[in-house]
């Protein structure tokens, strides 16, 4: 048999997070969206936020992600203090360094331009300029999602719903982002769809060494993506662990309940 | 390699009266490098509870889980996550995977999420599958729509892939016939000559007689079961 040394394994250093969140709050009038969430997450670490409708759960992620400002709370980026930054700077951030996947691919992509030109668009928006080398990375990029090159003309309004989030991922990652938001990433697909998109993120993931926070709501999903899980009920986490550990022991009522409410198959 | 010390454990069910259900309570054990250490006990004693203890999936409620040295029972996920990727391996009744994906990388992930080169991974995957018998053409396809008999070898072969220091085995040659079982039996052994520590659940008494050093009685750690 061989040994660990044989593989060439390669060993795995002592690592800062890549975000660290304190006490994060926000508040719609006398209503809480989300209140004193703290937690970190690691270089290559794959954080899932389930909880029902109204749990808090996307006010989180759009508070986390920059498109919504938190009442209260620190959100520290590699060490940066997220919520300090300028206007230009959180921009950059956004291009660049994070990627934000939506639930409705429609959201996420330009539906009029070409579906080369929403991957090479991002690639410009962070400096590219020489369009040999645009074009190129595009067609690499659609075709680690698994679009043939020939589609590169066309819109994504040509494609199926399956197809455009592949391209909406696509997109996103080809300017080789450290931290993806995803919200809902399979949602109103068909479950065979589904299965595609998520053996799609986990080759990712593994092979980009992506940090990944998603949300969704279906527990089946956060247990072959996420390492850990987050429980949010009335815009608090109840409830935090290893993905597995929290499905099949789970120790709060409401984890609970949402566990044995899901639907054997 | 596994020492487990006290440990204890107990179901609360928030949903039904929040009743208290203590399933587990000083169980202690220790299994060396090159040992395989059998469960016993009648079904319901709590040797699924325990293996799913030590690797993480259950919570203690008390006492210690050392596996190298890591405290299963004190550890944060990302302790578990590093510890299952590199040194603890489990092989369990039930394949879980994403479906579609092709049983060769199915086997090949465990390695492919070290770090292992494609090629390499994709090689021992490959020799394992073999020697399980399980036929090249169903390589590409994916192991959903397999018997139960060959979802279990892929589920070996993925659990074999990387040479774990540590494995728990959670019935391994249920639903095998007599050619495969001699395999598996032989890759227990294997894995005990280099050095690996074994923890298993095996029906199989024949099986358990060959394999395992030692046997420890579950029954002996159920709270009102024990004599």
């Amino acid at each position: 048999m061989m040994g660990a040394a044989d593989l060439n394994i390669p060993v795995r250093m002592k690592e800062q997070p890549l975000l660290s969140v304190r006490d994060l709050g926000k508040r719609y009038g006398q209503r809480i969206g989300c209140r004193g969430v703290s937690f970190d997450l690691y270089p290559g670490e794959v954080l899932g936020i389930v909880g029902e409708s109204g749990s808090g759960k996307s006010t989180l992620l759009s508070c986390l992600a920059g498109q919504q400002r938190p009442d209260e709370g620190r959100i520290l980026f590699d060490g940066t203090d997220v919520l300090a930054l300028s206007e230009a700077a959180r921009r950059r951030l956004l291009r660049g360094d994070w990627a934000y996947v939506h639930q409705n691919p429609r959201d996420g992509l330009r539906m009029g331009v070409s579906a080369g030109g929403n991957v090479g668009e991002r690639l410009m928006a962070v400096g590219a300029r020489n369009y040999g080398v645009i074009r190129e990375t595009a067609i690499d990029w659609l075709g680690r999602v698994e679009i043939a090159a020939e589609r590169i003309d066309d819109r994504p309004s040509a494609f199926s719903g399956g197809m455009q989030q592949r391209l909406q991922i696509a997109r996103n990652l080809v300017t080789g982002p450290r931290l993806v938001f995803m919200d809902e990433p399979t949602g109103g697909l068909d479950v065979s769809v589904q299965a595609r998109l998520l053996d799609l993120l986990r080759g990712l993931v593994r092979d980009l060494g992506l940090s990944a926070i998603i949300v969704t709501h279906d527990l089946a999903v956060v247990r072959l993506l996420a390492d850990r899980l987050m429980v949010m009920k009335s815009g608090h986490v109840v409830e935090t662990g290893l993905t597995d550990q929290v499905l099949d022991d789970p120790q709060h009522g409401y984890t609970q309940l949402l566990v044995s409410s899901v639907l054997q198959v | 390699m596994i020492m487990i010390e006290n440990l204890s454990k107990a179901f609360t069910l928030h949903n039904q009266g929040g009743v208290r259900i203590p399933v587990m309570a000083g169980a202690a054990l220790r299994v060396s490098p090159g040992e395989c250490l059998g469960l016993t006990g009648q079904s319901g004693a709590g040797k699924s509870t325990l293996m799913r203890m030590v690797y993480g999936n259950y919570l203690a409620d008390g006492g210690r889980i050392l596996v190298g040295d890591t405290d299963v029972a004190a550890a944060d996920p990302r302790e578990i996550v590093a510890l299952r990727r590199a040194t603890l391996g489990y092989v369990s009744q039930f394949l879980r995977v994403v479906p579609r994906v092709p049983t060769l990388e199915v086997v090949a992930e465990p390695l492919l999420r070290l770090g292992v080169a494609g090629v390499e991974a994709r090689a021992r995957a490959a020799d394992l599958l073999a020697r399980l018998n399980i036929p090249e053409r169903l390589w590409s396809l994916s192991p959903t729509t397999f018997s139960g008999g060959e979802q279990q070898r892929v589920n070996i072969a993925r659990g074999f892939a990387h040479p774990y220091p540590a494995l728990l085995l959670d019935e391994p040659t249920a639903s095998l016939d007599a050619r495969n079982r001699e395999v598996v039996l032989a890759l227990i052994e294997e894995a005990k000559v280099r050095g690996a520590a074994i923890l298993g659940i095996f029906h199989d008494e024949p099986a358990r007689a060959r394999v395992c050093d030692r046997l420890v009685d579950v029954t002996g750690f159920t709270p009102g079961l024990a004599a």
